[in-house]
């Protein structure tokens, strides 16, 4: 997905004038073909993430669309109050696309990691939030996010499914069933369809959680039972999903990645597993929730 | 100086001098001899920017933009009010004129470098970006990010101007002006009361190097 956003972001600061890219040290490497042809519209701060949102917010108010990247917990939960104030509070949006997602950085250990950078994101009014959960879905959704000035996180990650969704903005149902419905952001799809093989649930899959596609929850989820599965903190849709549902009886169940700090090292795979997020741990969550 | 009585209506104050507004001086100088900005053209591309990190307490800031025609002097007998565009930080999405809504300490600088950039990259050379900040908002980190980038890159149409009041804590031994000069910043001090010292201090940005004013008043009455 890094790749693929690399390339795609080249080829549109290559064709669209207005575009405007923000590094703080994180993939200026890859970028450097673009900083020579452009260096006007590339611009890599240093590792100063405050500033690196604070130029982007600049950028947004003389009238250009900035895309700001780095690690998500720099990028994201490192200048928070930034994102908070020099882009939505000012009246200019920005695409900020992340790397490093959840755990994708395990190896680093949690100064590498972010699983709260949705929540944070989600404090705040009006953005669209993208989880691609495969690399062909990425440039599809970073190449619309530079058509209007609005608020965009793009959140990419090491972690993929096996087949890109090109229509997944709305709840995309991958699998047919009566007791519940199984919403899986993401790259989660690929676990959840393997803890759900066997189980008479509906898969439903979307890469865009912000705005959430309520209209198709409430027409997918006619048992009442939804078990939303996000690759990023549990729960942090739990609010929409309660509000949605607000008229009719329902269960719902949230699972994600958890709070503890695991102070733990190894794979992405190892993490998922502590989290629970793993086929035989979901497909164990799942079926204890539904008897 | 017309401004002096509604800075008067602003505040309902009729106390305090206008030396208690320790940025009143040097916002007169930029809007009287140094900006090229115009009320009646809010959103014209190449006028100069200027943006008030230092948001608090900005009654000098209203009341210098109602004496040049950017608000109507009616709106200043209402500050703070639950209606009111005018708030004690101004917000830029309800008061003409105002570049950026600011507060919270230490963002504007960043989002000066930002204007600045963006001007540069369509090719608008012309306006200049002016961003006045006060010592004691130096003490945000943040800052320190936006002039150490700018120096190394030489953004040149950016000013930064210091009100300096010594209302840092723990101070700036050696002086604010050579926190910027180590970065490559052109930087000068001058009286922050004295008119012509202020527009000359502003006037001496050169190519090639950011320029700082730092604007010395009287020390903050604690």
């Amino acid at each position: 997905m890094r790749q693929t956003f690399i390339d795609t972001a080249t080829a549109l600061i290559d064709a669209d004038p207005r575009t405007a890219l923000v590094l703080a040290d994180i993939s200026a490497a890859a970028f450097e073909p673009a900083a020579l042809k452009h260096p006007d519209r590339v611009l890599n701060v240093g590792i100063r993430e405050q500033l690196m949102i604070g130029v982007a917010g600049g950028l947004a108010l003389t009238g250009l669309r900035p895309i700001a990247h780095s690690y998500a917990t720099f990028l994201v939960d490192r200048a928070y109050e930034q994102i908070k104030l020099d882009l939505a509070h000012q009246g200019v949006g920005a695409i900020l696309v992340s790397v490093g997602a959840s755990y994708d950085g395990s190896s680093a250990g949690y100064t590498h990691m972010s699983p709260m950078d949705v929540q944070l994101i989600d404090t705040l009014p009006g953005w669209t939030v993208h989880v691609p959960g495969h690399p062909g879905e990425v440039a599809p959704l970073l190449t619309a996010a530079t058509a209007h000035d609005d608020p965009v996180y793009l959140r990419l990650s090491t972690q993929t499914n096996d087949i890109a969704y090109a229509d997944a903005a709305l709840l995309r149902p991958v699998r047919h069933g009566s007791k519940a419905l199984v919403v899986a952001v993401g790259p989660m799809l690929a676990p959840v369809l393997a803890a759900t093989r066997g189980l008479d649930v509906t898969v439903a899959y979307t890469h865009t959680p912000r705005p959430f596609d309520t209209t198709g929850l409430r027409e997918l989820a006619t048992s009442g039972n939804v078990a939303v599965i996000e690759p990023y903190l549990a729960g942090t849709s739990a609010h929409v999903i309660s509000e949605a549902l607000v008229d009719r009886p329902h269960r719902l169940l949230s699972l994600g990645v958890s709070r503890r700090d695991l102070h733990a090292y190894g794979t992405p795979a190892d993490h998922a597993h502590r989290h629970g997020l793993d086929p035989a741990t979901l497909h164990t969550s799942l079926t204890t929730w539904l008897r | 100086m017309d401004v002096e009585p509604l800075l008067r209506r602003l505040t309902g104050d009729e106390k305090h001098a206008p030396s208690a507004f320790s940025t009143l001086d040097v916002l007169w100088v930029l809007y009287d001899r140094v900006l090229r900005v115009d009320p009646r053209r809010l959103d014209d591309p190449d006028r100069d920017r200027f943006l008030l990190s230092k948001g608090h307490g900005p009654a000098a800031y209203y009341a210098v933009l109602a004496a040049k025609g950017f608000l109507p002097p009616d709106w200043l007998d209402d500050l703070g009010g639950a209606d009111s565009p005018l708030g004690h930080h101004p917000d830029r999405l309800r008061v003409p004129g105002v570049e950026i809504s600011s507060g919270s300490l230490g963002h504007g600088l960043g989002l000066g470098v930002g204007t600045a950039l963006g001007l540069r990259a369509q090719g608008r050379l012309e306006p200049r970006v002016y961003v006045l900040l006060g010592d004691a908002e130096l003490d945000e980190g943040s800052n320190h990010e936006a002039i150490a980038y700018a120096g190394a890159t030489g953004l040149d149409t950016i000013t930064a101007v210091v009100i300096d009041n010594r209302s840092a804590s723990h101070g700036w031994p050696g002086g604010i002006a050579s926190r910027f000069a180590v970065h490559g910043w052109t930087a000068v001090t001058v009286d922050g009361r004295d008119h012509d010292a202020v527009e000359a201090g502003l006037r001496q940005a050169a190519d090639g190097a950011p320029h700082v004013v730092v604007a010395v008043v009287e020390t903050k009455e604690i």
